[in-house]
């Protein structure tokens, strides 16, 4: 595995960074965080979890990105570090 | 129809709540070669995640002869995507061609037959083959005018009175009309001419087109009160349908409404202004029968 980004800085995305690691490691700022913070990290868990990936450090720039933008960023950077696409070719 | 970059989460989540009639997100020319993967799971989330309301969901995807075109395809579908646009058409055998993509991807998911399709034209070749591209699939729903890259191609430039697209907007009217289709008009990009921008949705409206594309939610309100019926027009409406009711129940087909004679043709154009101002929610379905 690679080092990776996906996603931007803007109001309502998230930036994600997916590199090597042991076990799932997930680092997370958010201005929500207080609130959401353990929804979100189980997003990004529950996300490369269901890629097949156990072991990655991932760190977390949460802008109040929805679910399904967190799962979309998480395995666009996932894809990118792996090589691995979800789509056919 | 407004369209929203495919790659932007934060415009896409709120797009619907201006309350266009339909939205199209772009994985085509907004978004960046470095993030064509990027926007398409991102238009895949948000189409299987996101309430809209009931806004009619259009994805414009990259040409087929790309590296994305196909993945596009089954990303879009796989989300239940309700029209799929496809850029720069020039043929009844790209049409096709999109079809037997979606058939491949439907077949594999068992939703076979819901996708359907919108082609945009961006060349005289496209013009030249406006109806053939209607009539190509079953699946189509709507042809538009993609007015920059057209002009580009015609070795002109686009002017505000629009000269230059006059031929390429009635071609794309006629053919949809013959093939039984809708037809949406080109966008107009400049948000601070809020006039010349009225004028054209006047000049299309004026053309038969059924809609215009967008581009900033500021156009929706023009777009809307263009299109709306006048509460005149929808009286006199409404006098011509109930008049033709009364005349058929007596065996007649035609008649006179305040001493104009009433045909088939102005029938028709009187339940168009109807079913208008039905979609259009000024008046409800009840008050239009």
């Amino acid at each position: 595995m690679n080092q990776a980004v996906a996603g931007t800085l803007e109001s309502g995305d998230i930036m994600v960074t997916i590199g090597p690691g042991e076990g799932l490691q997930v680092e997370l700022q958010s201005s929500v965080a207080a609130q959401f913070g353990r929804q979100i990290k189980a997003v990004i868990t529950d996300t490369l979890q269901g890629l097949g990936i156990k072991d990655a450090h991932v760190e977390a720039i949460d802008k109040g990105a929805l679910d399904c933008t967190i799962r979309a960023r998480v395995t666009a950077a996932a894809v990118r570090a792996t090589g691995k696409d979800v789509w056919k070719d | 129809m407004m369209f929203v970059p495919g790659n932007n989460p934060g415009m896409m989540a709120d797009a619907h709540i201006y309350g266009p009639d339909s939205i199209m997100l772009d994985l085509e020319d907004s978004v960046t070669m470095a993030e064509k993967d990027a926007a398409r799971l991102l238009v895949h989330n948000a189409l299987k995640s996101i309430d809209f309301g009931g806004t009619e969901m259009v994805v414009r995807i990259n040409p087929l002869n790309t590296p994305y075109g196909k993945k596009d395809v089954e990303a879009v579908v796989k989300a239940g995507v309700q029209v799929i646009r496809m850029p720069k058409t020039e043929t009844a055998d790209e049409v096709r061609e999109l079809e037997a993509e979606i058939i491949k991807v439907e077949k594999e998911i068992g939703r076979e037959g819901e996708t359907r399709i919108m082609a945009a034209i961006e060349s005289a070749l496209g013009i030249v083959n406006a109806y053939a591209i209607a009539t190509a699939s079953p699946r189509m729903m709507g042809i538009a005018l993609g007015a920059e890259d057209y002009s580009a191609n015609l070795k002109t430039n686009r002017t505000p009175g629009g000269a230059e697209l006059l031929l390429a907007r009635e071609q794309i009217v006629v053919a949809a009309r013959a093939a039984g289709i809708a037809c949406f008009d080109t966008v107009y990009s400049n948000l601070d001419d809020m006039e010349t921008f009225r004028k054209e949705v006047e000049l299309i409206k004026t053309l038969g087109f059924d809609g215009k594309s967008i581009i900033n939610p500021r156009q929706i309100e023009v777009v809307n009160e263009v299109f709306t019926p006048t509460e005149k027009e929808i009286n006199k409406a409404r006098a011509v349908v109930a008049a033709i009711k009364e005349a058929q129940a007596k065996g007649s087909g035609v008649i006179a409404v305040n001493g104009k004679m009433v045909d088939r043709p102005v029938v028709l154009r009187a339940e168009r202004t109807i079913a208008l101002a039905v979609a259009a929610g000024v008046i409800s379905e009840e008050e239009a029968l």
